[in-house]
């Protein structure tokens, strides 16, 4: 009876695109999380729902627009931190909110909410067509590909930005290209739980397995597995009790969370008591 | 071989003079000793050598215009004061020394450089195969190969000095740049960490310019100094500064004032 719904062709696609959304949350929030960024996300998507808004304001796949709107919104941020010194979490608060209003501006001149507007707010991973899947994986690819080589210089930039530049790197060049592949990983990961509960797969996992205390690469594994664990479990878990897939998957994050603090303060996992670590 | 020259350098920060016409040159296999009081203007010309900051005047790195031939700087192992990073950061101590390794076309770009102008390079770890290799040897010399496993932020001060000084090491640079590298730390593990420094100067061959407060720990290990408080004033033979009581007077004299001054 459980392997019965792997049968069905919108699960068997939401699953697949699921967790590649899921690699590719968690690996991209490794590095936003540490340079502390954690909220970036969501500044990032709230431009999304702009973009969005002028996508069905124009007539334009709403996806593209999307993804052009959100990404010059953050290549724009970036900018405007460099030069003005405003903090950084200012800078994504005018982000957010000037995304978030233009969506709601151009939407009431478009004649209000619609169903398609619904599914990016709260994720449609099971509606999903065929062309979505493979565009989300392919997507997913190359992000994928550009975190892997890129690996090392963003570590050591993620860990102290000035020895990478004395280290030869080009910081600034970094940088950009850092907020660019960030940005096609939310809009991409947005089909999955929506505009608003992105960060959630962006941040959970991460500061879930930050508190196992391994090294790096131990850390981006667990976090890339408990990812994946709880969008696959939080979709087929929302098809047996008729919830909703993104709350689901974003709640089972948290319990996971949880769980691991828990455990952490029971002195069940990691070398250090969590008193001490927090 | 001069490793450093530094000519008529001058910055300066808000409208003032950080570092007025400062000129001194540092030979190869050179350990320069570099005092002055706080705020002398020490780290800010140390940012300036490694290109962080603007400066009037010329620098040369083994010969070359600094501002020029910026490929030459990461040939610089540069272990800062303090390093700011996030206490929970999921990184061991062999992935942080990790992070210092350059990339071989980085590697060949500066042999060519080097061998261009005469200079030699002696390769202690960028010569072996694997990286894993590399940082384990960096380590070894740091004496901190039985932490290498070890979350970074699980370590003493002392021990994260020299973490940072192996991760500077593991690229094999020519110069060494440590910014008051042992403040704050005790007695123990300061003499820990200046073996460290001459071990480094000797075996590996790498001139170092290291500013500290510690006159004994100059006395002991430098075989130059440097005094500087915006302006050069004294640079030379250790002998030449320790044998000359009106200078370490008014070094001491002056130090003690801007120690007052910040208490």
């Amino acid at each position: 009876m459980v392997l019965e719904i792997f049968g069905y062709a919108f699960m068997q696609k939401g699953l697949i695109a699921g967790a590649a959304i899921a690699v590719i949350c968690s690996l991209m929030g490794t590095f936003l999380v540490l340079r502390r960024y954690s909220l970036f996300g969501d500044a990032l998507s709230h431009m999304a729902f702009g973009g969005i808004s002028v996508g069905l304001f124009t007539g334009v796949y709403p996806l593209w627009t999307a993804y052009v709107v959100s990404i010059l919104g953050a290549l724009g941020m970036t900018k405007l931190r460099k030069s003005t010194k405003i903090s950084g979490d200012a800078a994504i608060a005018v982000l957010l909110v000037s995304g978030f209003g233009v969506g709601v501006l151009l939407i009431s001149a478009t004649g209000g909410f619609s169903v398609d507007l619904f599914s990016f707010l709260f994720g449609s991973i099971l509606l999903i067509s065929n062309e979505d899947t493979m565009l989300i994986l392919a997507i997913s690819a190359g992000v994928i590909t550009s975190l892997v080589v890129l690996r090392k210089p963003l570590l050591h930039f993620t860990f102290d930005e000035e020895q990478a530049k004395v280290g030869g790197l080009n910081v600034d060049r970094l940088n950009y290209v850092f907020v660019i592949i960030a940005g096609v990983t939310v809009i991409t990961s947005m089909r999955l739980v929506g505009i608003l509960l992105i960060s959630a797969l962006i941040v959970l996992p991460n500061i879930t397995s930050m508190l196992f205390g391994k090294g790096f690469k131990h850390t981006v594994l667990i976090s890339m597995s408990i990812a994946i664990f709880s969008v696959v479990f939080g979709i087929v878990l929302s098809y047996y009790l008729d919830l909703a897939p993104s709350g689901t998957i974003v709640m089972l994050s948290v319990a996971i969370l949880v769980g691991t603090l828990t455990a952490k303060y029971l002195g069940v996992i990691g070398k250090t008591p969590i008193l001490k670590t927090i | 071989m001069k490793a450093l020259e530094v000519a008529d350098v001058s910055i300066s920060y808000n409208g003032s003079l950080a570092i007025d016409k400062v000129s001194f040159d540092v030979n190869e296999g050179d350990l320069l000793g570099i005092v002055g009081p706080n705020g002398a203007g020490k780290t800010t010309l140390f940012r300036a050598i490694l290109g962080l900051q603007g400066y009037t005047g010329v620098i040369r790195l083994f010969g070359y215009e600094a501002k020029k031939y910026y490929p030459l700087l990461p040939l610089i192992g540069y272990v800062s004061q303090k390093v700011n990073f996030e206490p929970n950061f999921p990184a061991t101590v062999s992935e942080v020394v990790a992070m210092g390794l350059l990339s071989e076309k980085k590697l060949d770009k500066i042999s060519t450089l080097l061998q261009k102008n005469g200079y030699s390079w002696n390769r202690v770890y960028s010569k072996l195969d694997k990286n894993s290799e590399k940082v384990l040897e960096a380590l070894k010399t740091v004496n901190l190969d039985s932490l290498k496993d070890r979350r970074i932020g699980q370590l003493s001060g002392g021990e994260l000095q020299r973490v940072f000084i192996a991760k500077a090491l593991v690229k094999d640079p020519i110069l060494m740049i440590l910014d008051e590298p042992v403040t704050g730390v005790d007695v123990d593990t300061q003499t820990k960490f200046y073996n460290v420094i001459k071990k480094i100067n000797e075996e590996n061959k790498i001139t170092i310019v290291w500013s500290s407060h510690d006159l004994e720990a100059i006395a002991k290990l430098a075989n130059r100094v440097a005094c500087m408080n915006r302006q050069l004033f004294f640079h030379g033979q250790k002998e030449e500064f320790f044998s000359n009581k009106d200078l370490l007077k008014t070094y001491t004299e002056s130090a003690m004032q801007m120690h007052m001054h910040h208490h």
